[in-house]
């Protein structure tokens, strides 16, 4: 484990084990989230990262492991974690404003919420403001676009002023150009808010572009525990720090991009190309990795 | 393409006019086949009763509708039909909320539904008519017993539909909630409770036939004022004249709350009608 840094992890997860069933599904993880980071999740289909994504939130436990915010165990979900995932994020009977409106009504009572009924609503408008959806406030939900939809769920969830937001697969559903836009509007709003993001992707150039840092979790590797050991689930097989992001994709061109893109694709894309777990890319300064003595018995 | 069939075909698109005519084909069919045969019987016996025609039915209905009864000295339609919406209201009101309030928390609170969910599945097959005896018995004949009747013919089926339509509420939007700060309750009640108030209208809606059936049942056995009552009443006469008006009266009662309930659901669950 890293002792250099000793200031407090927002996130810390360590020795993770997620089964279901006799399959499993994430084997052994350990990562480390610091405050501001925006943190990109990428693999395979199937790998996990939706399921490390709902033990951080609390909406699932680990089957071993400990998984802490701020150096307490998560728990269930509460408003220390913001959500948005790709569908469901928005609630259909409430228009757009009152969506956005309810977290912060919700803390109050009936009669606090009357009276300082301005005042929310003011909030959820310079919410709204940020998103660029102030005029659509009175719509409904199934009145806006794909897009407009998620930048509602990401005002709805920025208001709560979560410690750490979470995204699955948050413009999967989108078209490409609406994507793109999405993708530059997320940078902006993260350099302006100074949120910690942990994004869930399958799209490894989003999340080369996207992130300052990039986990790739794959079941494509190999470790000493032998070819007829059955439960190998996923592991994060690379940990990178990227440059800070910015909000042009002029980016996705230049050759440093391109390498890391075909690094990671191979790392933890290709299925006949199997990194020993003693020598996966984590590079990451706050990069560490538990190993058990089966998965690695140091003879090499 | 250009000439697209009217009627005939999987593309048919029939026009304005059509469409009305059409849809009043069935009706017009009826009525027609009723009168010839309420003619043919009246050639061969002037005072039949049995097919009573046009004219003998108005009198019927003009009498039941405008003159005072002599005895209890009220109009008979309306202090039935009265008599009758009450007890249908009252039971199809409490039914609703039961059912309502039983789908909702047993589809949210596993304790709930491991408590509830059996016993639900046995009242629901219970045969609710079969059980009129023992509510006549327990609670006696008069308004408690019909009204009963149709809260216990109806709620299961709303309880359960509303359960399976909480069932259908994506788990993310529960953990949205949770992480907007919402109490267990609240997502019960100001998250799940207002996105299923529209299913509980269909579900009304759908129960209403249902429910008339209980009523009608009840009030045949044991009853002194009601739809039911007078129909059962007069058929020792075998007052068709009365009984058919009376049963075309029942029909469109039970076609304008079906009307009522959906323009309901238009106008205040917008978003609910768009999402299809």
């Amino acid at each position: 484990m890293n002792e250099k840094n000793n200031a407090p992890k927002l996130l810390h997860i360590e020795n993770v084990y997620k089964q279901y069933g006799e399959k499993m599904i994430l084997d052994n993880i350990d990562l480390i989230v610091n405050e501001g980071e925006f943190c990109t999740v990428v693999g395979p289909s199937g790998c996990g990262k939706s399921t490390l994504l709902r033990l951080i939130l609390g909406q699932e436990p680990p089957t071993e492991g400990r998984l802490l915010l701020d150096g307490k165990p998560v728990g269930y979900p509460n408003t220390d974690r913001g959500i948005v995932y790709q569908r469901y994020s928005l609630f259909p009977h409430l228009t757009v404003l009152e969506n956005v409106m309810l977290g912060p009504s919700l803390k109050l009572g009936l009669m606090e919420r009357r009276r300082r009924k301005t005042e929310l609503r003011d909030e959820a408008m310079h919410y709204l403001q940020h998103v660029n959806l102030h005029l659509h406030g009175n719509k409904y939900p199934h009145e806006l676009s794909g897009g407009m939809q998620q930048r509602v769920a990401i005002a709805q969830a920025l208001i709560m002023k979560p410690r750490i937001l979470l995204m699955d697969e948050p413009f999967g559903a989108l078209d490409p150009q609406t994507r793109e836009d999405m993708q530059i509007f997320l940078l902006e709003l993260w350099e302006q808010e100074k949120m910690t993001i942990f994004f869930v992707t399958h799209d490894l150039e989003e999340a080369l572009y996207l992130g300052t840092r990039i986990f790739a979790l794959s079941q494509y590797y190999s470790d000493d525990r032998g070819h007829d050991h059955k439960k190998r689930g996923a592991k994060i097989v690379s940990d990178h720090k990227l440059p800070s992001a910015v909000a042009s994709n002029e980016i996705k061109h230049t050759p440093e991009f391109l390498a890391l893109l075909e690094t990671i694709r191979k790392d933890a894309f290709e299925k006949d190309h199997l990194q020993h777990v003693r020598e996966f890319n984590l590079k990451h300064p706050d990069s560490y990795q538990t190993l058990t003595e089966e998965e690695s018995n140091h003879r090499g | 393409m250009s000439d697209k069939p009217q009627f005939f075909g999987l593309h048919a698109q029939p026009g304005p006019y059509l469409t009305w005519a059409l849809a009043a084909i069935p009706f017009i069919l009826a009525i027609v086949i009723y009168m010839v045969a309420a003619d043919i019987r009246h050639k061969e016996n002037p005072q039949d009763k049995l097919l009573p025609n046009l004219s003998q039915m108005t009198d019927a209905a003009k009498r039941m509708a405008m003159d005072e009864d002599r005895r209890s000295g009220k109009i008979l339609l309306w202090s039935d039909t009265a008599a009758s919406l009450k007890r249908l209201a009252v039971g199809v009101a409490l039914a609703a909320v039961v059912g309502l309030l039983l789908g909702l928390n047993m589809g949210l609170f596993p304790g709930m539904h491991v408590m509830l969910a059996s016993g639900l599945t046995f009242i629901s097959m219970i045969p609710p008519l079969s059980i009129l005896p023992i509510l006549f018995i327990m609670v006696g004949v008069d308004e408690l017993a019909k009204v009963t009747l149709i809260f216990i013919g109806i709620f299961p089926v709303i309880a359960r539909d509303i359960l399976m339509a909480v069932n259908k509420i994506p788990r993310e939007q529960i953990t949205k909630a949770l992480t907007l700060g919402a109490t267990h309750l609240e997502v019960a009640y100001k998250i799940v409770l207002p996105q299923i108030l529209p299913r509980l209208l269909e579900s009304v809606r759908l129960a209403l036939g249902a429910a008339w059936l209980f009523l009608i049942a009840a009030e045949a056995i044991a009853a002194n004022e009601g739809l039911g009552y007078r129909i059962f009443l007069v058929r020792r006469y075998l007052a068709m004249d009365v009984i058919i008006p009376y049963v075309f009266w029942i029909t469109i009662l039970g076609f304008l709350f079906d009307s009522m309930l959906r323009l309901l659901l238009k106008k205040k669950f917008a978003w609910y009608v768009a999402r299809g």
